[in-house]
């Protein structure tokens, strides 16, 4: 096997598992900015998972082709919905954002199982005949040997991932909105001095966060499991969150963290079937995100750190 | 209302608010929540098997419980029980399966195992938290993912031979018993209960009795306080870490000598560790609510696969009540505002 040949496998598979897991971390980074911890991130994945799949199936013969999109988007409210549960909890009812994000994952199992059972009247979906499949970019695709590597049996929300990062870094670093929201997440007493409403910023990060989680887990199910059951969505929202850590709460650091956890997730699946890879235990790349994440935090590689008000309640008027 | 009964009536009112919604989430999907419950009480207490196995499901829930409440009152969040739990059972079956001892040495060398390699497990995060100042929220997690893939691994390729289910720990370190089995008509009821509550009895004890005790909740309290009364807040840290660890640890050996007997490898998390956490919030993180705590989820948690034969409600929804009361005990911030309207009220 050439490296060409090995490429021209690795880089898709790596694309396809990045795409949800750059999401869904992306939508960590607009919480986790605005001050507020989200571990819900796995539980707004599982919720944008299952109303995808759900309305794909509904929906298939009306939209055609073009359903698995709008699914993403009926996804994207729906976890933006759920979201405002953990921003109601941790905002204005000032629970542990922790314990609230625990909830929500626990409350998102619950809620989606039961909802299958009643909807289906069994444990899982069936499979969805329109998922995302496998295209080649038109143009692109013509260039010698970087189009066959990257745009050739590759996927459409791949990119989009990576064309939304950089969005999101604009967003975040070169507008008013996104200085209010990094403002609000280092010193909110400062932010609320000059004006900016604290609990309003908050409530959008969390909402954002929430509509990006639920698109990262339509991605993840329309495109890699195809149904949802109680494993479609097993740790990427954690992977996610490490991948954010990893990217330094920074929208472009965290899409590169999250195509090098989609590579190793890809590889501990393909690995087996390419040369001097399927000689490494396949476990050595299931931990590596985890692994990396906690050298990353712990400083060797630079040090992460949160924004500075993460994790804590603003309340007017206390000091 | 005194302070004392309020912070009782809070928990309480939790769990009221998550039936309440529960039963309304019942109706609106068009079942009848009066036999959803009924179900739910006879597959918990109706008869001395479902008794049995919601005594057998508290055991994990009860030590699961305290590892996170005993580093809760450190100011330490384990979320990370879970990786323990699992490492917990990985040893304990480990042991079990592969010496042959007499029981009086056996039993208890894989009990301990399974408390060594939950506190290692728990080390970890304490060493960082101390050393570096990491978070442990994302230390635990990380090294949840990190303990099922590890343990799924040396299960598959170490302990057996490309298989997916060890085999049975030896009779010389089981916690089973056929007489506890025969008088609850088969259960899986298992000694780990006596563990369990000897946990809860060295939890109180450590932290109310003993000056190491109070030390440790003095760093709850107060880090710098601590620090400044002269303190070692690091070691501290890292000792509720480890302790918390063991219990989790403990965990995990009841599941691997008392109600199965064997480790598999697993396709994604038991949550038993996160459903420590509800039990340990619900508790108050006290070593008495956290005996009373796991006693209600265990039962709910048994008694909900009764759901769908009797009543054919899906058992997922004790799963959305038991979610819903670890939503409203964390914005029981909220609750308080309004006990407190009410007892003005009173006053006036």
């Amino acid at each position: 096997m050439s490296l060409m040949e090995i490429l021209m496998i690795v880089v898709p598979s790596t694309l396809l598992w990045a795409a949800p897991l750059v999401f869904t971390a992306l939508g960590g980074i607009f919480s986790e900015r605005s001050g507020v911890v989200n571990i819900g991130l796995e539980g707004l994945m599982v919720v944008g998972a299952f109303s995808a799949i759900v309305f794909n199936l509904t929906f298939v013969e009306t939209f055609g082709s073009w359903t698995p999109w709008i699914a993403i988007l009926v996804a994207m409210v729906a976890g933006a919905i759920f979201s405002i549960l953990h921003a109601v909890a941790a905002i204005t009812f000032r629970a542990d954002h922790t314990v609230s994000g625990v909830a929500i994952n626990l409350l998102s199992t619950g809620l989606t199982l039961f909802l299958v059972k009643l909807i289906y009247d069994k444990g899982e979906t069936n499979i969805i005949s329109k998922g995302f499949s496998k295209v080649d970019i038109p143009l692109l695709k013509d260039i010698p040997i970087i189009g066959k590597i990257f745009f050739q049996n590759t996927y459409w929300t791949s990119f989009l991932a990576i064309v939304v990062a950089i969005i999101v870094w604009y967003i975040v670093f070169k507008t008013p909105f996104g200085l209010r929201l990094r403002s609000v997440g280092e010193h909110p007493m400062a932010a609320d001095t000059m004006g900016i409403n604290v609990t309003k910023m908050r409530y959008l990060g969390v909402i954002i966060s929430g509509a990006f989680g639920g698109i990262g887990g339509a991605v993840y199910a329309q495109s890699i499991t195809s149904n949802f059951s109680h494993s479609t969505i097993s740790g990427q929202g954690f992977m996610a969150m490490a991948a954010m850590i990893f990217g330094k709460w920074h929208p472009l650091g965290a899409m590169g963290a999250a195509i090098f956890f989609g590579f190793a997730q890809s590889i501990s699946i393909i690995g087996s079937s390419l040369p001097f890879l399927k000689e490494i235990p396949s476990v050595y790349l299931l931990i590596a995100p985890y692994v990396l994440t906690i050298i990353a935090l712990t400083g060797f590689i630079g040090r992460a750190d949160a924004p500075k008000a993460s994790g804590t309640h603003y309340i007017k008027g206390s000091r | 209302m005194s302070k004392r009964f309020k912070s009782l009536l809070t928990p309480i009112i939790a769990v009221l608010l998550g039936i309440i919604v529960g039963t309304i989430i019942m109706v609106v999907s068009g079942y009848n929540p009066v036999t959803a419950f009924t179900a739910l009480w006879n597959g918990s207490f109706g008869d001395i098997y479902y008794i049995g196995e919601v005594v057998r499901q508290f055991t994990p829930y009860i030590l699961a419980g305290l590892a996170v409440a005993f580093a809760f009152r450190v100011g330490l969040f384990n979320i990370g029980v879970e990786g323990q739990f699992l490492v917990g059972w990985l040893a304990a079956v480990w042991v079990g399966v592969a010496f042959d001892l007499p029981r009086i040495i056996h039993l208890p060398l894989a009990v301990l195992a399974a408390m060594v390699a939950g506190a290692l497990w728990a080390f970890i995060p304490g060493l960082l938290k101390a050393r570096f100042r990491v978070h442990e929220v994302i230390v635990t997690i990380m090294m949840n993912y990190v303990a099922l893939h590890v343990s799924n691994y040396i299960i598959k390729n170490i302990i057996t031979d490309n298989k997916d289910k060890t085999d049975l720990v030896k009779e010389s370190a089981t916690l089973r018993s056929d007489w506890l089995q025969s008088i609850t008509d088969y259960s899986r009821l298992h000694w780990g209960i006596v563990i369990a509550i000897i946990g809860c009895f060295v939890m109180w004890f450590l932290l109310e009795r003993t000056t190491r005790g109070f030390e440790l909740r003095s760093v709850g309290f107060n880090q710098h306080a601590a620090h400044y009364a002269g303190m070692n807040v690091n070691k501290n840290i890292i000792l509720s870490m480890v302790i918390a660890g063991g219990f989790a640890g403990l965990a995990g050996a009841m599941e691997g000598l008392g109600t199965f007997g064997y480790a598999t490898v697993k396709g994604g998390f038991t949550g038993v560790g996160f459903d420590g956490i509800a039990v340990a919030l619900l508790g108050g993180n006290t070593s008495l609510g956290v005996f009373f705590s796991a006693i209600l989820f265990g039962a709910l948690k048994v008694g909900a696969l009764n759901m769908p034969l009797e009543a054919g409600v899906p058992n997922e929804l004790v799963d959305i009540i038991i979610a819903l009361i670890v939503f409203f005990v964390a914005s029981s911030y909220i609750i308080r505002v309004f006990l407190d309207r009410i007892s003005k009220k009173e006053v006036k």
